[in-house]
């Protein structure tokens, strides 16, 4: 079994809000994060797939493939993206970050072709991230 | 939904190591440059990582300012520009960063209630890391 990890960047803007808290529980759970007119970060994605070696190409995944699919189930939906807005799933969900791994995974763990999606890690900032390993 | 967070923190701070229980030569073949008596400092990074279900009302697995303020309290305030030898935590115990990383995960471990402390992984150096999970 060997492990690859592929990286990308995306830049998005959010904020943090429960719309059954009160403005005073929104404020006092989320802090800064709370303001609805948004900031924003440089996120950091690595996407670590694993498989076996395939004996022939010596690949354990195409990497134009899977740099294709980050690209248009991720980046195209999320870079430059007011999260909150208009990626579907933050509708409804707070997108912090540890929301943002799991729907990255969501989004990717149906698309790889030939090795298996083993963690999503987000870097909100570098001193701050979060793995996914599609537990439940 | 089970997710791992890792969040970093740095403090500077001076050590020395030293043993009592080894001879003047013994301590100088052991530690090397590392033994001499007025020691010398580091920039060590912390970086804590913490598991547990993504809470549905937050969307988080612990709140970031309750993490941050118990590491501000309770790890930089007590190891941040301070000399590790003089503190009462290395009284009987040679301040390696094997040793304080330990510490940090014995600190972390039985004051935050909030989420699951996975590991505690410290840099000494950009070159030196140590890890450990209990």
């Amino acid at each position: 079994m060997v492990y690859l990890t592929r990286k990308a960047e995306f830049s998005a803007s959010h904020y943090y809000h429960n719309p059954e808290f009160t403005p005073e529980q929104n404020l006092s759970v989320f802090g800064k994060c709370n303001n609805p007119n948004g900031h924003g970060h440089n996120y950091t994605l690595e996407v670590t797939v694993k498989g076996e070696v395939d004996p022939r190409s010596g690949f354990v995944v195409d990497l134009k493939q899977l740099k294709e699919v980050m690209h248009r189930e991720v980046l195209e939906a999320m870079d430059h993206r007011f999260l909150n807005k208009e990626v579907p799933e933050f509708i409804h969900c707070i997108p912090t970050t540890e929301n943002i791994a799991i729907a990255i995974w969501q989004r990717l763990v149906s698309k790889l072709e030939t090795a298996k999606l083993h963690r999503i890690r987000v870097y909100e900032t570098p001193d701050l991230f979060v793995d996914f390993y599609g537990e439940p | 939904m089970k997710a791992h967070l890792s969040r970093r923190y740095l403090f500077s701070a001076s050590h020395r190591l030293h043993s009592e229980a080894m001879s003047p030569q013994e301590n100088q073949a052991t530690y090397g440059k590392c033994n001499n008596p007025y020691g010398h400092g580091h920039n060590y990074v912390v970086e804590l990582t913490v598991s547990g279900q993504v809470d549905e009302k937050t969307g988080m697995v612990c709140n970031l300012a309750d993490l941050d303020s118990l590491i501000e309290r309770e790890v930089l305030a007590r190891f941040d520009h301070k000399n590790l030898n003089t503190l009462q935590e290395f009284a009987r115990e040679v301040p390696t960063t094997e040793n304080l990383c330990i510490q940090i995960y014995e600190i972390v471990h039985r004051s935050f209630p909030h989420a699951h402390l996975e590991r505690v992984r410290l840099e000494e150096t950009m070159m030196n890391s140590f890890e450990y999970a209990g």
